[in-house]
């Protein structure tokens, strides 16, 4: 279905794909806005308590961050994979890749509320009875993790969603301009992108 | 080179890149490590925008409003830190 699944007010399947790319990108500019905020603070914290900042980012736990790290970004290749399968017209390879995809989302997850849990444990999630930080600096940072990493944690949610929509979506995979399944691996890689940038902000900042 | 060849290249390049940033974490550089550590985080962004969001194919449009949010955000990031830089210049 070379021009079936175009809409309104779009003639042909190439300038509705242009049109929706460009909508897409826009949107995801808002994204880096938004994230923006969060690494802005980051930044001030570090300036204003360079020390502080690091030991705070010490008590991360650097491994699990990198393996999140590797794990998102294989899942990024998946949904690269899946846009190219879907353009070769290979529909089944694309959902494969999709669903590759969303296992290796789901496993970030998984990894990330590890991490929390451990971080539970050890009294630095805030706004616990348990929680007990080491000073300002310190509480600081955290709070500025928990909603860094869980913002993150809400779009991969919604990315897992949009990818699994897509990988059910008959028509979608069928599509040679891969225009939905090209849209949410734009997301999708979004995503990752700033994942690229919380890791040595939060992660690696704390090897001393 | 096929697409999925370049694409599985690419994912390798990154892999290498993320080992790279561990490994120079470790490493004692001091004041030079998050420069090295955001030169590595930038590198990475910029494969992923130019072979998997596909960048490279893309009209100048197109390219023009995926790095739109990078720029203002460019401009957010040095005047907070011309700001908190300089603040200790004058107390």
């Amino acid at each position: 279905m070379a021009e079936g699944g175009v809409q309104e007010p779009f003639a042909r399947a190439a300038r509705q794909r242009e049109a929706e790319r460009l909508g897409m990108l826009i949107f995801l500019a808002s994204e880096v806005m938004l994230f923006g905020g969060i690494f802005a603070a980051a930044l001030t914290l570090r300036l204003e308590h360079p020390a502080g900042y690091v030991d705070a980012a010490h008590h991360l736990k650097l491994w699990l961050g990198t393996a999140n790290t590797g794990v998102l970004l294989t899942s990024s290749l998946c949904a690269a994979l899946a846009v190219q399968a879907a353009r070769n017209g290979q529909a089944r390879w694309a959902a494969c890749a999709l669903w590759g995809a969303v296992a290796l989302g789901t496993v970030f997850l998984a990894i990330k509320g590890a991490e929390y849990a451990g971080e539970y444990r050890e009294g630095l999630m805030p706004g616990m009875a348990t929680t007990h930080f080491e000073g300002r600096t310190q509480q600081l940072f955290m709070n500025l993790y928990f909603i860094g990493t869980g913002l993150h944690a809400v779009h991969v949610t919604f990315g897992l969603a949009l990818l699994a929509a897509a990988a059910l979506n008959r028509s979608a995979r069928q599509d040679r301009h891969a225009m939905l399944i090209g849209n949410v691996a734009l997301y999708w890689h979004l995503v990752d992108v700033i994942w690229v940038f919380l890791y040595p902000t939060l992660y690696l900042a704390g090897v001393r | 080179m096929s697409g999925a060849a370049r694409l599985l290249l690419v994912w390798a390049a990154l892999m290498a890149l993320l080992a790279l940033t561990v490994g120079a974490a470790f490493l004692p550089i001091g004041m030079a490590k998050p420069w090295v550590a955001y030169a590595i985080a930038t590198a990475k962004a910029m494969l992923i925008l130019w072979f998997f969001m596909e960048m490279r194919r893309e009209n100048g449009l197109a390219r023009l409003a995926a790095i739109a949010g990078f720029v203002w955000l460019a401009i957010l990031i040095m005047l907070t830190a011309t700001d908190y830089l300089t603040r200790r210049w004058i107390m």
